[in-house]
């Protein structure tokens, strides 16, 4: 009955082509089939944030997505994130504000934090907090966190204003 | 945990999800965007036979207006909803709400008939679809029908879904010129499900009274339950705390492990006290 399916998606903007059991989650794809371990699964349930990577351009939880919903989509991770250089100023940013303690939150956390970055402007510290309310992190209290994505929104829209 | 293992069909129509739901039998389940489904099957607390995906069925996506209300398809996205100029314009209600519901990466999933259909007790949109007089669209072997809000929430995540019926769409009457809302929640986190919650709608003023009133508060009872009362008094003209006082009369509330019975008798009537006070407020400053 749960016949296996043959799924094509694109990960980094690498494709790649497998069977997989229809419940098989997006997370567990990620980690045991491409071998990209930078996702974590944190509490398999959708609360903790730490399995959040990018899907057509949108946060999606890697452990509330099967991987065959993934069929013909564009799938972001962290490794994607950093090899890209897309965000290098957001990792930068994390490293100088000591936002990064264990290292379990940052990749789902850097992915929703480059989400609200990429809408542009400078949100003030509220709006961080409530961007990345449904990304726990049980190490640093939050605040290194907001500050350095503070940082980055501040200094980006600098250089779109010096830009312009 | 793991789920335990099903079949996977994806739906390209609405139909085709029926026929499929109706060839499987009663332990398939639809899959929308799996925010709260996925979940269960990951913790075990469900074992379908067969996940029929209806996350790719185009014709279930998107918000149209239609004569004297929006038509929103019950595959549009918490994050559409959100972003949707018709609705923050005409149903300003759903509009507050939604940014209630979950967390962001959850609301670029979860869809609007997802929530609906699930009928979680403490959720925002069945609440607001009770409060604005919502009609359920639903497709089933038999053909389409359609339900009123009134009648479609039955009981704890219990709806007027018969076993392989699809929502299809939740079409939601404009409320009329002089109409305003009110919603308030109380919930411990950020994006968590409420502890206690009101979504209402007041009608055009008539002297100290209006001319109608739904009031609805959710994450109290087993659904999201409208109170009698509270409407009776509101339309009457009683005062906002008058009003309050009788939020939670004759209404069936359940404690749970956020608070006790009393206690959530209690958040009701400070949330509607609030609320009315609001309005009063703004409407006597204009
Ligand atoms: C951490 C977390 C926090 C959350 N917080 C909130 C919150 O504060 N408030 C809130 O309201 N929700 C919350 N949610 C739930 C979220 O809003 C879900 O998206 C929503 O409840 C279900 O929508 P879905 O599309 O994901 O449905 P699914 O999970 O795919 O389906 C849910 C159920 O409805 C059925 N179903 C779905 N669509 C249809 C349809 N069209 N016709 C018939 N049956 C259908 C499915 O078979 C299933 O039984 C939260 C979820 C998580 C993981
Ligand atoms: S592992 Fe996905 S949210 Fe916790
Ligand atoms: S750095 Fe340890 S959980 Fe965030």
């Amino acid at each position: 009955m749960s016949a296996p399916v043959q799924i094509t998606l694109s990960i980094n903007g690498e494709p790649i082509t497998a069977t997989v059991a229809p419940r098989m989650m997006l997370v567990d794809f990620l980690r045991e089939v491409a071998a990209l371990t930078g996702t974590h699964l944190g509490c398999a349930h959708g609360v903790c944030g730490a399995c959040t990577v990018r899907l057509d351009g949108a946060s999606v939880r890697s452990c509330l997505m099967l991987a065959v919903q993934a069929e013909g989509t564009e799938i972001e991770t962290i490794e994607g994130l950093a090899d890209s250089g897309a965000e290098a100023d957001l990792l930068d940013a994390f490293h100088r504000h000591n936002a990064v303690q264990c290292g379990y939150c940052s990749s789902g956390m850097l992915v929703s934090a480059a989400e609200l970055l990429a809408q542009g402007g400078v949100p003030d510290r509220a709006t961080i907090r409530d961007h990345i309310s449904g990304n726990y992190c049980r190490c640093t209290g939050y605040q290194s966190i907001v500050d350095a994505v503070e940082e980055v929104a501040r200094t980006r829209a600098g250089k779109a204003g010096a830009g312009a | 945990m793991k789920s335990s293992s099903f079949a996977y069909r994806r739906a390209a129509t609405a139909e085709e999800a029926v026929a499929l739901a109706r060839e499987a039998g009663e332990d398939a389940r639809f899959l929308a965007g799996g925010q709260s489904l996925l979940a269960a099957l990951n913790f075990r607390l469900d074992e379908p036979c067969m996940l029929i995906d209806i996350g790719r069925i185009g014709a279930l996506r998107g918000i149209r207006r239609v004569e004297g209300a929006l038509k929103i398809g019950a595959l549009t996205r918490h994050a559409e909803i959100a972003a949707s100029v018709e609705i923050a314009k005409h149903l300003p209600l759903v509009a507050q709400a939604i940014h209630e519901v979950a967390h962001p990466a959850i609301r670029n999933r979860g869809t609007f008939g997802g929530s609906i259909a699930l009928a979680d007790a403490a959720a925002e949109m069945p609440a607001c679809a009770l409060a604005l007089g919502a009609r359920m669209h639903l497709l089933g072997p038999d053909g389409p029908r359609r339900v009123a809000a009134d009648e479609f929430f039955l009981g704890l995540y219990e709806t007027a879904l018969e076993p392989g019926e699809l929502l299809t769409h939740v079409e939601i009457p404009i409320p009329p010129a002089g109409a305003c809302h009110g919603f308030a929640e109380l919930a411990r986190r950020r994006g968590d499900y409420a502890m206690a919650g009101l979504a209402m709608m007041l009608g055009p003023r008539t002297g100290a009274g209006r001319d109608w009133a739904r009031i609805v508060f959710f994450g109290i009872a087993d659904r999201a339950v409208r109170s009698p009362s509270a409407e009776a008094a509101i339309v009457a003209g009683a005062a906002p705390e008058e009003c309050a006082a009788c939020a939670t009369d004759g209404l069936d509330v359940f404690g749970d492990m956020n608070a006790a019975e009393s206690t959530k008798r209690h958040y009701a009537a400070v949330l509607l006290r609030r609320e009315l006070d609001r309005i009063s407020d703004e409407e006597n400053r204009v």
